[in-house]
């Protein structure tokens, strides 16, 4: 491309939005050094049990609902793509739902249907938990599933089935020992993603009253001054990491940015 | 399949017990009245409300987000705050939410450093009549998410403009505003228009940064069915189904109406 000098419009374009990305990050930074004596925001955050235990509580939350998308989705993409492609389309569609139906709808709706016999889940701590993960599996399904069907187009998965195959392999053995391994990065840019979002997911888990780290930073947003403000931060600092874990793990492949979308 | 059973059970289930519920009164008879309820003034106020901030966020973000992704790619800026920008846009365009809402608190509240710096120049924002807890104040947030999500869905498509198509405009004597006008602009449409209605549902469908900015107190759709869940403000179970099925219908349209948009801009990406 050939390169013209930049005009002052373009520059003043890139300022404004520079200033509007950093502006709100720095009035954060700003707030949670306000608090006497020095870094207190930060001290009494993590000096509080419930920071640690809503963060634990989610992080787990984050693994288990990694965890159960991947043995959902791969055994299904892997299915679709070696045996039954005519169904893509309909699954690829299915996995595409959770944008059509916002957060706050499909809580709706899963809180009605599951606080009732056969089911009555909402009535225990654990089945309000498990709520939650399935919750968060069918929010993860867009990314996760677009991040598994790309990793198994990109390597040959018939060969490698057959080669299993022919040395005596069973499904599971295939799945786990063969597929599982070469679709490493693009797996674990997909949890890193869920992770994130799960971190910071409000709606759903305080409609279902869990203790996690979306609703705790909500209810200290409004009972504390300058504390919140630390959180904020920390919370901004995760995502942050998770995006970058995402980019790095994706030098080698083609350069992919994920998008989660708001909430 | 398990992934069948699954989504039967947790998607499908939860959507087709609102879409019966949307279609019984009180008593557990079919009806049609929900759906003629929606036309109650406040929930006429919240679907206009939620559509509003939605539209102004999007179009606004939209034009930013495609100024912005021109001026990192096309606009001679040096490289390395091309990669700037993709990295930050990948980043705000995931943080919305509870800290969104306060880190724009702290920015444009009642105390945040961009109010007490203007009070300083004995300029008050809040004496004007600007809060940051209003429609005005929620749509400046939403933006944060929106412009992002633009610059990431619009770089490529900038990216995708072939030289050669510009070079053959400049060789049958075509100005920049020409080249623009005739060749690069209705090229670049059908992406740009898919990608603002891609906001539109993607400032409809949040939820909870609304709820943080304003304590529930802005009657926006989501907010109003959040609070129907907690407990049954609308005095009437079916008309909340309603409600949700309205933003479902809404984000499906949206959602539609992008994808359609997409595949037309393909034809151009070979």
């Amino acid at each position: 491309m050939r390169r013209r000098r930049a005009s002052l419009v373009w520059w003043i374009v890139f300022v404004v939005g520079f200033i509007y990305f950093f502006l709100p990050l720095l009035a954060t930074l700003d707030f949670s050094l306000k608090a006497k004596p020095a870094f207190a925001a930060y001290t009494n955050s993590f000096a509080d049990p419930k920071f640690f235990s809503s963060l634990l509580y989610s992080f787990t939350i984050g693994v288990v609902t990694i965890a159960a998308s991947l043995a959902l989705i791969v055994p299904t993409a892997y299915w679709v793509q070696l045996r039954v492609p005519r169904a893509r389309s309909l699954v690829e569609f299915v996995s595409l739902l959770p944008f059509v139906i916002p957060a706050v709808v499909l809580v709706f709706g899963l809180i009605r249907v599951y606080s009732r016999p056969p089911l009555p889940l909402t009535h225990t701590d654990l089945g309000s938990t498990t709520l939650l993960v399935l919750g968060y599996v069918v929010l993860s399904l867009p990314y996760m599933y677009r991040a598994v069907d790309t990793g198994l187009r990109s390597i040959d998965i018939r060969s490698l089935t057959e080669a299993a195959q022919s040395m005596g392999a069973g499904w599971p053995t295939i799945l786990w020992r063969i597929i599982l391994p070469n679709l490493r990065v693009a797996l674990l840019s997909g949890a890193f993603l869920t992770l994130a979002i799960v971190l910071g997911e409000f709606t759903i888990a305080t409609f279902l009253a869990r203790p996690a780290f979306g609703p705790y930073l909500s209810l200290l947003g409004n009972s504390k001054a300058y504390e919140p403000a630390a959180v904020s931060l920390i919370s901004f600092g995760l995502t942050w990491l998770a995006m970058i874990v995402i980019a790095f793990l994706g030098r080698d492949t083609r350069t992919r940015i994920e998008i989660g979308g708001a909430h | 399949m398990p992934f069948f059973l699954f989504a039967t059970l947790f998607i499908a289930a939860p959507v087709a017990y609102l879409v019966i519920g949307s279609f019984q009164n009180n008593q557990g008879e079919t009806t049609l009245q929900n759906y003629a309820e929606l036309a109650t003034p406040s929930v006429v106020n919240a679907f206009g409300t939620s559509i509003e901030i939605s539209l102004v966020t999007a179009i606004v973000g939209g034009i930013f987000g495609f100024l912005l992704a021109y001026a990192a790619i096309l606009g001679g800026l040096p490289r390395v705050l091309r990669t700037a920008l993709m990295t930050f846009s990948g980043v705000a365009s995931n943080f919305a939410g509870v800290p969104l809402a306060l880190a724009f608190i702290f920015t444009l509240g009642q105390l945040g450093i961009v109010t007490v710096f203007l009070k300083g120049f004995g300029l008050n924002p809040y004496a004007s009549g600007f809060t940051i807890y209003s429609k005005v104040g929620l749509e400046l947030v939403y933006l944060y998410f929106q412009f992002p999500l633009m610059v990431l869905i619009i770089a490529p498509a900038i990216d995708g403009l072939r030289q050669e198509w510009r070079e053959a405009a400049e060789n049958l004597g075509a100005s920049s505003a020409q080249y623009w006008r005739s060749v690069a602009l209705p090229i670049l449409f059908p992406t740009i228009l898919g990608t603002i209605i891609l906001l539109f549902g993607n400032a409809f469908g949040a939820q909870a940064t609304a709820y943080q900015l304003t304590s529930g107190t802005l009657p926006i759709v989501p907010v109003i069915i959040g609070a129907q869940i907690s407990g049954d403000v609308l005095h009437n179970p079916g008309l909340g189904y309603a409600m949700a099925m309205g933003m479902v219908a809404i984000m499906a349209i949206s959602i539609l109406v992008y994808t359609v948009l997409q595949r037309r801009a393909e034809r151009w990406r070979r």
